[in-house]
């Protein structure tokens, strides 16, 4: 190298090239893994619904929760206004998040409905069923989410075949403060939800997260749960996004339709 | 650094003599936040070595050509290179752990043992030697790690690797687990256990003291009265 090493061209040239061999080096190691990530993703999506439903551990190994959750659950693609099943999208596919960023198939949210803070609901939404081998309903896993202190929380709820009474709910990806609003992922937290009930005799949303614990007595006990120690936001964000799904523009609708037509 | 220091001297010297952890207190953060359990610290302790090393390499390699006006961004930039390619090669074939292990392996790139190699060390030596003192100071990192793990998840939570060795009262064994060692603060109490162990044993770490406290002692009063 004859030229100076300090001069200003050779530095911009060396920065250039570093930045250039990086970004190459980068790019596609995440290209060349993603598909193995992709998939990791779904497996760990399915683990959460599987454990939500109540079965199923985390021990599984990758195979086997595809399978189980090939034989036992049933995905169903509805539409929320209406409640009805829409046979024409396959639930397999359908990308629900994908569908509430695009205009054409989102509505989005007025400011006062909006109460998960999600800007967009998507008009579509994939549903999943716990069926037993003959076919009857065991369990109702809706996708919920709702935007917490940090980020937006995303994960599931699932009913009971009474369609008020609550068997999991968890989260599978979210961003809170690890240890204060992290802690929704606390199995102790979340040992508090099961048996709850989701809905008061008007058919009204109605379950809360109340701070200093749920009195014993109160006839509301069963419709509330005890916010998180140090999350104030992070627990309201999680009482506001049950409110909004179990309400009209989440839903309530096809809620409703399963409570006439049997589940 | 000493000229011509043997490959076998690179790489063992920083396990003991010189560890990063317990002689240059470096490395502290995430040594309090991924020893919980063997599992976290092991994947941990791979990644942070094989970050050293191949930095150091690839610094190594260039270091006759980097300006000096830009040499530090130049080392980030390829620190922060390889740490993203670690963190996804871990999401794509160790998703669980990659998931508990959350922004600590995206911390790698301020960890400063991988700073100070690349500019104390790899910006004066060859490419091999580099590479051999990153694997060496990954080991001294690795070791206090793996130390850490193993104490605070056998008496913390009876296991090792996930597999139970002292049965738990509440699982109808007899051994009273001591929550507070899955605690981050257990970590600095055990740190400090291990650098007195370390410095008794080898005593040229020992420090001098750096100023005495005068006894607190008036020598005559000078007006202040007790109240």
């Amino acid at each position: 190298m004859s030229s100076n090493k300090e001069s200003t061209a050779r530095t911009l040239a060396v920065a250039l090239v570093v930045s250039l061999v990086a970004a190459v080096f980068v790019a596609g190691s995440a290209v060349y893994l993603k598909p193995v990530q992709e998939q990791n993703r779904q497996i760990d999506k399915q683990r959460s619904i599987l454990a939500i439903a109540g079965i199923g551990d985390a021990a599984l190994s990758a195979g086997e929760v595809r399978a189980l959750f090939e034989r036992r659950i049933e995905a169903q693609v509805i539409d929320l206004t209406t409640g009805e099943i829409d046979t024409s999208r396959d639930p397999a596919t359908f990308d629900a998040l994908k569908a509430a960023r695009d205009p054409a198939t989102s509505v989005a949210l007025p400011g006062d409905k909006d109460i998960a803070l999600i800007k967009r609901r998507e008009q579509f939404a994939t549903v999943y069923r716990l069926e037993n081998d003959d076919g009857q309903l065991e369990a109702l896993i809706l996708p919920v989410r709702g935007y917490g202190l940090w980020s937006t929380l995303y994960g599931f709820l699932a009913i009971a075949p009474d369609l008020n009474t609550v068997i999991g709910l968890g989260f599978y990806q979210h961003g809170e403060t690890p240890g204060l609003g992290g802690e929704v992922d606390n199995p102790k937290w979340k040992a508090h939800w099961p048996g709850k009930t989701l809905f008061d005799d008007a058919g009204h949303p109605a379950i809360r997260i109340v701070k200093g614990g749920v009195p014993p007595g109160s006839p509301d006990a069963a419709h509330q749960v005890d916010a998180l120690a140090g999350a104030t936001l992070t627990s309201k964000g999680v009482d506001h996004l049950l409110a909004f799904w179990l309400g009209e523009q989440g839903f309530g609708p096809y809620l409703d339709k399963l409570r006439r037509d049997g589940a | 650094m000493a000229k011509q220091a043997s490959a076998r001297e690179v790489l063992l010297n920083p396990v003991f003599n010189n560890n990063p952890i317990a002689l240059q207190i470096l490395g502290i953060c995430s040594a309090l936040a991924v020893t919980s359990n063997l599992d976290t610290a092991l994947v941990m302790a791979i990644a942070l070595t094989s970050v050293t090393a191949f930095s150091n390499l690839f610094i190594a390699m260039i270091r006759r050509q980097i300006p000096a006006s830009i040499r530090m961004i130049v080392q980030m930039v390829i620190i922060a290179s390889l740490v993203i390619v670690v963190d996804q090669i871990l999401r794509a074939y160790a998703f669980t752990l990659a998931k508990q292990l959350s922004v600590f392996v995206g911390l790698i790139i301020t960890n400063c043992i991988v700073m100070g190699r690349a500019e104390a060390f790899a910006m004066q030596n060859p490419p091999w030697a580099s590479f051999l003192d990153g694997i060496g100071n990954g080991l001294g990192y690795s070791a206090m790690l793996l130390a850490l793990g193993v104490v605070r998840e056998l008496f913390g939570a009876g296991k090792l690797f996930g597999h139970e060795i002292l049965p738990l009262v509440q699982d109808g064994g007899w051994y009273q687990p001591n929550g507070l060692l899955l605690l981050p603060p257990s970590a600095f109490f055990l740190i400090g256990l291990f650098i007195w162990a370390l410095r008794m044993w080898k005593k040229g770490q020992q420090e001098p003291a750096t100023f005495r406290l005068a006894p607190q002692v008036k020598e005559e009063d000078n007006g202040w009265k007790e109240a």
